[in-house]
């Protein structure tokens, strides 16, 4: 791996987030102004200490200005990102990067997405003029791809692999039922998810990630300088990004159980963090569980499954809120739906919160507050099975 | 024998998978409808893409190398006005910029325009005629009617060996009014079908008649006789009126097929060769806005050729379970609500001319240091990465294997849901696509697929033609 990391070189002091749903009641500009003032108010800081900015959304604006305008920022550097569904986490990205170069002493990572002003069902992406002979599939029918290959692969039935999606639903639901800025706030029972209305394949409603629309925000500093700022700051381990040549889909070679990029990402983040054994060190993970079947290939990408074990980890609940290793404790895109630009900041507000042990008890995770881990991550993809960009970060509560 | 003999080199029929009982037109308008089947293109299907569809059927058994030097594409239900519909058929058929395309269109006689122009020219030339034929709910063109394509390479012995020769025939013409459509109708209409009876039947007499005495033929020597025509109860008569045994008139396909307009006759010349032996002499009757006559004999070639799928195959293979709403959606005549999602984007022209050979005729590349195939064609391999040491490869006509599918019920579509399938060609090569002509309950991995050429959908008028799988055979 050619990244050289910058383990423990930069500190989260400060992190804000909206609540995630359908904000009829709420603008593009007013979702950035509450998630940036909150990370503001958690950093104990001004606009005025922020020397620059890094902005993502896909298709809620463009440029800086979108940022800018709202919070009426004092004529600092903005960066627009953009990198598919894992925009937030892009930002997040550039933004350590920034402040490790030491170009900057304390710079924002914030993103956004308003989905739900466009009166459509589902995600809806711009579209370049084509020769229009690309698949047009929408994204539940790309990753429900997974399902019939892994389950093929692997030898698991047809009802076996649509309970082992099922749980993944359920649990989802469960640890989002636990947090007050989930879209969806209530447990779904098994029944009820398994037998409803099929989208893509053998994915149904509950299979799928909901629509909703958010913003989420970080301030980051130097790690030397985190304290001046909060008594528990946490420290970037490791960031992983994956672009590969796409070619899954014109690729004999690819067999649609597995995220080239995701395996990828995962082992520069880890090795940069100095991580070996992801399943024993991390005490939970934030993945971007945007349908039910991308959750269980991400368990085996990760290391967090032996290839083709997955399934059997999932139905024996490894994952599961009080598991060995908890997987979307804050509920995830299932309950938070995936407005796209804040999703990768979302992910990383959890991992703030839990390593912090300031989760409301009833989602606070053991393996922090009785076994002492100090590792979160958060994973992040944009695309589809085979050709996709991934993202991994790796966060910590201590120095070393 | 000073002169070259004319006739049939080659020849190719294409009738769609689905079939309509008009019985489910009788359940549910209380009218209409009748007994047996007629064919339907599907959503997905035109008088353009079917007219590829035959063609590619043509190619497959022409002589190897041979290359027309001229197609005419005749359709009565033109996808394009204004831009040349024979186009698409050139490109899907990656022939050279050389080779002339042309429509003749508007009424089914110009398919014997674009025949008469092939018998009497001096090159080989591809004749194709398809049309996609239907009417008012409850109207007898709607059950009686259906869809087909049909092509045809006219050629000299210098070509290929004549699967059929040319023997002449004649033609009557008589102004009467029988059948129209309106440019914007997407029904025809007809005036009283006893009318049409007494102007056509005297045209027939008129026209055999000459037609013997030009190819010095007695009607005794006829082995068989095609009759084709869109005014079923003229057609009934016309074997009397030309004085040709009844007993010789082949079966026309309208019970199971229809009366498929343009494409008919040749249809049913095409059914009829499939099982013709040498030396047959073949009577077609056209009745058509006018009477064309012509004869045909089978010659010894006719013994050894191989049709890349036979008409009677074709129909053995269709599925008769389509209902009629979804019917009456496919061809426009309920408009229903779309999902709520965006309104389909029309391909672009400059991307589509960039890529004219990947889109219509399916040609891919191969990297010929590696040997992978591009699906669609790339510049930098994804086996080693070598830089434009790429190579066309044609693989409309390669068979393939479904690695893994999804069913999508929220994607657009004017017959939902849409099957996507991801899979992999037999000698290297993987695409996703649509999977058409299926039922999405029997979809599964390891499915066999051929390739079809589609018309995907139409937006701000532009019709986005690619290609989608098909389950071989056609049928579950």
């Amino acid at each position: 791996m050619g990244s050289k990391g910058i383990k423990d070189q930069v500190a989260i002091v400060g992190m804000g987030c909206t609540p995630f749903g359908e904000h009829w009641d709420k603008s593009v500009d007013d979702m950035l102004i509450d998630a940036a003032t909150d990370a503001y108010a958690s950093a104990g800081i001004g606009q005025d200490d922020v020397d620059a900015f890094w902005f993502g959304t896909l298709g809620s604006g463009t440029s800086g200005l979108t940022l800018s305008r709202p919070l009426k920022i004092d004529y600092k550097p903005v960066t627009r990102v953009e990198n598919m569904c894992a925009t937030g986490s892009e930002a997040f990205r550039n933004a350590c990067y920034a402040v490790a170069s030491g170009a900057y002493d304390v710079v924002m990572a914030i993103g956004v997405e308003k989905l739900k002003d466009n009166g459509m069902s589902g995600l809806v992406g711009a579209k370049v003029p084509d020769d229009g002979t690309r698949p047009e599939l929408t994204a539940p029918a790309m990753f429900s791809l997974l399902a019939p290959a892994y389950a093929n692969k692997y030898g698991v039935d047809t009802d076996e692999m649509k309970d082992v999606l099922t749980r993944i639903a359920w649990k989802n639901h469960y640890n989002g039922a636990r947090n007050p800025r989930a879209q969806f706030r209530k447990e779904v029972g098994k029944d009820t998810i398994c037998n409803a209305p099929l989208i893509a394949g053998q994915l149904g409603i509950f299979d799928c990630s909901g629509v909703s629309d958010g913003s989420a925000a970080a301030i980051l500093c130097r790690a030397e300088d985190a304290h001046k700022y909060t008594d528990k700051p946490l420290y970037v381990k490791g960031l992983g990004f994956s672009a590969g040549p796409a070619a899954g889909p014109i690729d004999t070679d690819y067999d649609y159980t597995t995220f080239n990029e995701v395996v990828r990402s995962a082992a520069d983040a880890y090795a940069q963090a100095g991580v070996t054994d992801p399943r024993a060190e991390v005490a939970m993970a934030e993945v971007h569980d945007c349908f039910t079947p991308t959750e269980l290939v991400l368990m085996e990408d990760l290391g967090f499954a032996d290839r083709g074990m997955g399934w059997k980890e999932v139905l024996a609940g490894t994952y599961d809120l009080d598991g060995e290793l908890p997987v979307n404790p804050d509920g995830g895109l299932k309950s938070f739906g995936h407005p796209i630009g804040a999703s990768g900041l979302r992910m990383l507000f959890e991992c703030w919160l839990q390593l912090r042990q300031e989760a409301p008890d009833d989602r606070q995770i053991r393996a922090v507050t009785e076994l002492g881990k100090t590792l979160g991550m958060t994973h992040n993809l944009g695309g589809a099975p085979g050709e996709c960009v991934s993202f991994v970060s790796i966060v910590g509560s201590e120095l070393g | 024998m000073p002169d070259t003999r004319r006739g049939i080199v080659a020849y190719g029929a294409y009738v769609p998978y689905s079939r309509l009982q008009r019985s489910a037109i009788t359940a549910a308008l209380g009218t209409g409808g009748g007994r047996g089947t007629r064919a339907v293109a599907s959503y997905d299907e035109d008088a353009t893409s079917m007219a590829v569809e035959a063609g590619r059927m043509l190619m497959r058994s022409a002589p190897d190398g041979l290359t027309p030097d001229a197609i005419y594409f005749a359709t009565s239900t033109p996808p394009y006005l204004d831009k040349t519909n024979a186009n698409v058929i050139h490109a899907a058929l990656d022939l050279p910029s050389r080779v002339f395309a042309g429509d003749v269109g508007g009424s089914p006689r110009s398919v014997n325009a674009a025949l008469r122009a092939a018998i009497g020219g001096g090159r080989p030339t591809m004749v194709v005629a398809a049309d996609v034929r239907s009417g008012r709910p409850g109207s007898g063109d709607e059950a009686n009617t259906g869809d087909a394509a049909v092509a045809w390479l006219i050629g000299s012995d210098d070509d290929g060996p004549l699967l059929a020769e040319w023997l002449g025939g004649a033609s009557a013409t008589e102004e009467f009014l029988d059948r129209w459509r309106l440019p914007e109708w997407n029904y025809s209409r007809v005036w009283e079908e006893r009318f049409g009876e007494h102007a056509y039947l005297p045209l027939v007499t008129e026209a055999a008649e000459a037609a013997f005495k030009e190819c010095e033929i007695e009607p005794g020597d006829v082995d068989k006789v095609v009759i084709a025509g869109l005014h079923a109860r003229a057609v009934r008569g016309a074997a009397r009126a030309a004085g040709v045994d009844g007993a010789k008139v082949v079966d026309d396909l309208t019970t199971v097929v229809g009366q498929t307009g343009s494409a008919h006759a040749g249809l049913v010349l095409a059914a009829t060769l499939d099982d013709a032996a040498p030396g047959e002499t073949i009577m077609v009757i056209h009745l058509v806005d006018g009477v064309d006559v012509g004869f045909f004999r089978t010659t010894e070639a006719i013994a050894d050729q191989q049709p890349a799928a036979t008409v009677a195959a074709q129909i053995e293979a269709g599925n008769d379970s389509l209902d009629y709403n979804t019917f009456l959606t496919w061809r426009g005549f309920l408009d229903r609500e779309p999902p709520r999602r965006p309104d389909p984007v029309p391909p672009a022209a400059p991307p589509s001319f960039r890529s004219d050979r990947w889109k219509y005729a399916f040609v891919g590349s191969r990297d010929a240091s590696s040997g992978a195939i591009h699906l669609p064609p790339q510049r930098v391999s994804v086996k080693g990465g070598a830089v434009d040491e790429m190579e066309p490869v044609p693989m409309a006509d390669v068979p393939g294997t479904v690695v893994t599918f999804t069913i999508d019920r929220l994607a657009y579509s004017l017959s939902p849901p849409t099957i996507a399938v991801v899979i992999d060609f037999d000698g290297g090569g993987r695409f996703q696509c649509q999977l058409t002509d299926a039922d999405p309950d029997d979809v599964k991995i390891g499915d066999r697929v051929s390739m079809t050429f589609r018309r995907l959908l139409t937006a701000d008028g532009v019709h986005n033609y690619f290609w989608k799988a098909r389950p071989i055979g056609g049928s579950e």
